[in-house]
């Protein structure tokens, strides 16, 4: 299956993108694609114990299942206002 | 005009105070701006630049209002949040809180600016001398409960 990876602010610096496209196996989680990520861009593993995570733009756990054209999101610590 | 929003458009208080005031049963409106200060921990502010993912900012803006609808029962809630580049005494956040009483329209007002630091998707790009940095505050999790009750107790301080 094929998803979508929006990445935000810092995130989206050290991607060098903020939309990116994966390809996943069956039964990938949020954290697949988070430690998928990590992998490519190391600079991303200090965000790990400090990101959130979102699936189709509400909040989702690393451990929920993504199905095929799914958006992901990973939102390092918010600051508006 | 839409109560919640993530906008471009320069920000204006004047219609949310219009659309929470519409109706006669409220005797209280409170209202908050939040403006581009030109300093921040010893740096010389020249510009922020918000980033939002908006769709998920407008959802966790409105469940937020929905939030304080529990808190504080009857009270009417509008909140606009700006992105983009933003000069020095620019609004970013504009809300507007209408209440039978004070107290209410107060705590509604304080909570929602709380809780919008805790879990909106929205970041802050801060352009100052010398160089540049991402603001980053809290970890967004709607459903921690004690950054809840804190963003409750403040409103209440």
């Amino acid at each position: 299956m094929r998803v979508t990876v929006r990445l935000f602010a810092r995130l989206r610096d050290i991607a060098g993108s903020g939309d990116l496209s994966r390809d996943a196996p069956a039964g990938a989680t949020v954290g697949d694609i988070w430690r998928g990520l990590v992998a490519e861009f190391p600079e991303m593993a200090r965000y790990e114990s400090s990101i959130s995570s979102a699936v189709n733009a509400d909040y989702a756990k690393m451990a929920a299942a993504l199905a095929d054209g799914d958006e992901v999101a990973f939102l390092p610590p918010v600051s508006g206002g | 005009m839409n109560p919640i929003a993530v906008t471009p458009a320069e920000l204006q208080l004047d219609p949310l105070i219009r659309l929470v005031s519409n109706g006669g049963g409220h005797g209280a409106v409170a209202t908050f701006i939040g403006v581009v200060r030109d300093n921040n921990l010893n740096r010389r502010v020249t510009h922020l630049e918000y980033e939002a993912y908006e769709p998920m900012a407008e959802r966790a803006l409105a469940q937020i209002c929905g939030e304080a609808n529990q808190e504080w029962p009857g009270t009417r809630l509008a909140v606009h949040h700006r992105i983009g580049r933003l000069g020095i005494g620019e609004a970013s956040i504009v809300i507007a809180a209408a209440s039978a009483h004070r107290a209410a329209a107060f705590a509604a007002c304080r909570y929602v600016i709380e809780r919008v630091k805790q879990i909106v998707p929205i970041w802050k790009h801060e352009f100052f001398e010398g160089g540049e940095v991402w603001i980053e505050g809290a970890t967004a999790n709607p459903e921690d409960e004690a950054a809840r009750l804190e963003a409750v107790r403040r409103a209440c301080a």
